[in-house]
């Protein structure tokens, strides 16, 4: 096994003090505005803004936030470039509309990024719950299921063994790595649906989703700096457009 | 305990107070079943009363702990008799009933201490006001005190189990249900485990009942002792009485032959973690030997059983193979764990904590011809060596069974045999007799016993104390690298 996956941050980052609901408005915000406008200035003022709260999110080191973003970053090229290559502009109009939309694939995913970053699942499923009332089925229940994602990945690897031990292995055909593959993938599903099911009874002993209206503990309070969170997103993006109808670059995509 | 939660709201008790238990000729057949899971059981369990239910692997314990927590949906099969808890079917909506698991990695829910506490509190309408006090009481009853914030994910077995038990008390159930709740622990998490019985129990505001074929380790708690029969019925044992000893099989001399294999200095740190999961370590597998590695969790005994069987690299230190071993390989000098699979099965068989991770085909007799087959035997060989083993094992009932349906016990036994059917000279076991009850621990220790002979090596990692009595020739004790 390697490193444990982690659920959250491991202690709270500044950010954390924004209540989960209010930080998804924000990011509900900002994607409306990055979906509308389609130009280069308003995709890079709200992804100035948004990389000015990585520190804040906790994400202070470079290695940090190169892994928790490369998947995106590699994604955001991939468009840039199918956009140069495939695109029907030439020249600097092509990578200047190659970058454009690599900016904006970066902005749209790099809020939910903050909001993994900085959100205990737990405090999540308590927001969404209290104050969305999201099925409290749903939200508990998915909880418990990625509480069941790091032994997977452990379940994988001692299976992986186990059929080496058989002397099963892929040797130098490709295709029978393929079907090793397969058949692994085969014994982990069969594996968690066992643990799966028995998770669920053991929820079902503690009274979960019994028909009587559930309680929190925690809780999940909204207090005024929810309000100016989502109040700071809001100006960000006015910022943001009238620096793109000032400079002349405001497109809308849905004019 | 302190003062029972004062009922509110939909937290209303209709009685609080250990709950009395009622059983009349119940049966329960799964749906889909053609026998009775099961039947014509007659019990009746006073409030307060600590009782421990216990018989044979498939004699039907689980699934009458399973009804006696409402947790048998009626359509999910039929139904015999009848089984009341203080006079009433089981709802746990009326009155809620604490059960514990044995594998206590799918019963935590949250991803901290208290709030796991919590959860069944939450789930049975408890004011929030009220809670955080319920679930210090409860952390207090089963004594765990590494506080409300300690992550779930850190925490050893016992002390998860600690922490499930806790969950089960919080809401102040009537009555407690506990299924094998050590099978899958250490002995020191076991211990833990029933301490915290122990003290939850102290002062009988729950009814008790433990299902378990350890028997011995519960005797010092229950009150009574409940065999269930595997054709129906029970038998109540008569206070002061004990199981029968374990059977051991003859022990033989065991002159030590050629080194096999040897782990010098071997060492393993998983990537990224500061601290090695095993520290270096000089071990010999001599042939006609056993070896038994022993020593608490965290000190990397299965590690070790890993890297002696070829399937991990280790990080420090080299595993070592004789010319015994390494002959006929077109490439001796590499080290196990760079061997092809085939060659590897041939010379190290591994046996796998969890029987099912080995299984790859839909037939015991496929199982058992598949490593011959694969190492170039003709068919009609490997048949007839999947026979001689399905003989040997006495597995020849079930040769057309599908391997996923057999009971625990079978699977540990097909799981040695798969590993049997290429003649490795090393054997490499992790814990065979976890979890097993007395007859299929007395079966498996036999069949051990029978592969000790003057060709093949042995290593048993193992934390039962009877299993190296019965086989071991040297023990290698790892201790923990960082002084308690």
């Amino acid at each position: 096994m390697s490193a444990p996956l982690s659920l959250g941050p491991a202690r709270p980052v500044p950010l954390s003090a924004v209540n989960p609901v209010a930080q998804l408005t924000a990011i509900v915000v900002v994607t409306v505005v990055l979906l509308v406008s389609g130009d280069l200035v308003t995709s890079a003022v709200l992804l100035t803004a948004e990389l000015a709260l990585l520190p804040a999110a906790g994400l202070t080191r470079p290695g940090d936030v190169l892994r928790r973003t490369w998947p995106l970053l590699l994604s955001a090229l991939g468009v840039a470039w199918v956009n140069v290559a495939f695109g029907s502009l030439d020249g600097a109009e092509a990578w200047l509309s190659g970058a454009t939309w690599a900016l904006r694939v970066v902005a749209l995913a790099l809020p939910g990024i903050l909001l993994v970053a900085s959100t205990d699942p737990v405090r999540l499923a308590d927001a969404l719950t209290l104050h969305w009332r999201l099925s409290t089925r749903f939200a508990y229940g998915a909880l418990a299921a990625l509480r069941l994602v790091p032994l997977l990945a452990a379940e994988w690897e001692t299976i992986r063994l186990a059929r080496r031990a058989r002397g099963v292995d892929g040797g130098r055909n490709p295709a029978a790595h393929v079907r090793l593959l397969a058949s692994t993938a085969f014994g982990l599903l069969v594996g968690a649906i066992r643990r799966g099911s028995r998770l669920a009874t053991a929820m079902d002993a503690r009274g979960f989703d019994s028909g009587v209206a559930r309680t929190n503990a925690r809780g999940s309070r909204l207090r005024p700096l929810d309000g100016w969170a989502v109040a700071a997103a809001v100006a960000v993006c006015a910022v943001a457009v009238t620096a793109s109808v000032l400079t002349g670059a405001w497109s809308p995509a849905l004019s | 305990m302190t003062d029972p939660v004062p009922g509110t709201g939909p937290f209303q008790h209709d009685r609080v107070g250990p709950a009395a238990v009622r059983l009349d000729g119940f049966g329960f057949r799964h749906a889909s079943r053609r026998a009775w899971a099961v039947r014509d059981v007659d019990l009746r369990v006073e409030a307060g009363q600590r009782v421990l239910l216990t018989g044979a692997s498939g004699a039907g314990k689980s699934t009458l702990l399973r009804a006696l927590g409402g947790l048998l949906e009626p359509e999910s099969g039929d139904v015999a008799g009848e089984l009341t808890v203080d006079g009433a079917v089981p709802d746990r909506r009326r009155r809620p009933v604490g059960v514990v698991f044995q594998d206590p990695d799918s019963q935590l829910v949250m991803t901290r201490a208290g709030d796991d506490v919590a959860f069944g509190l939450e789930n049975t309408g408890t004011p929030p006001a009220l809670i955080w006090p319920a679930v210090d009481t409860a952390l207090d009853a089963v004594g765990f005190d590494l506080g409300r914030d300690q992550a779930t994910a850190a925490l050893s077995g016992g002390q998860k189990q600690r922490l499930v038990l806790a969950g089960a008390l919080a809401p102040r159930p009537g009555l407690l249900l506990l299924d094998e709740p050590t099978a899958q622990l250490d002995p020191d998490g076991a211990a833990l485990v029933r301490a915290a019985v122990t003290r939850a129990v102290a002062d009988r505001s729950a009814t008790l009942v433990v299902v378990d074929h350890d028997v011995e380790a519960w005797l010092p708690l229950v009150d009574r002792v409940v065999e269930l029969l595997p054709g129906g019925g029970t038998v109540e044992h008569p206070p002061g009485w004990r199981p029968a000893p374990l059977r051991m099989p003859a022990r033989g001399v065991h002159t030590p032959g050629a080194e096999l294999l040897a782990g010098e200095a071997v060492g393993f740190t998983h990537r990224g973690s500061a601290r090695p999961a095993l520290a270096a370590t000089d071990v010999v597998l001599p042939a006609g030997r056993t070896l038994a590695v022993t020593g608490p969790n965290g000190t990397g005994k299965s590690t070790l059983a890993l890297l002696l069987a070829g399937l991990r690299a280790p990080t420090t230190g080299r595993v070592v193979a004789a010319p015994a071993l390494t002959a006929g390989l077109r490439r001796p000098e590499l080290p196990p764990h760079r061997w092809p699979a085939v060659e590897l099965a041939n010379r190290i068989g591994t046996v796998f904590q969890q029987p099912e991770h080995q299984f790859l085909t839909g037939r015991v007799r496929d199982e058992l011809s598949l490593g011959p087959l694969r190492s170039g035997a003709g068919a009609a060989q490997a048949r007839a060596t999947a026979e001689e083993l399905l003989e040997r094992l006495g597995l020849a009932a079930l040769a057309d069974a599908n391997p996923f349906t057999l009971s625990g016990g079978q699977q540990r036994r097909l799981s040695v045999a798969t590993a049997l059917a290429t003649a490795p000279r090393v054997l490499v076991l992790d814990e065979p007799t976890f979890g097993q009850d007395r007859e299929t621990w007395a079966e498996l220790v036999a069949l051990l016993a029978d592969q000790q002979d003057g060709d093949r090596a042995l290593c048993l990692v193992t934390h039962d104390a009877a299993v190296v009595t019965a086989l071991a020739d040297d023990v290698l004790h790892l201790r923990s690298p960082v002084p308690a």
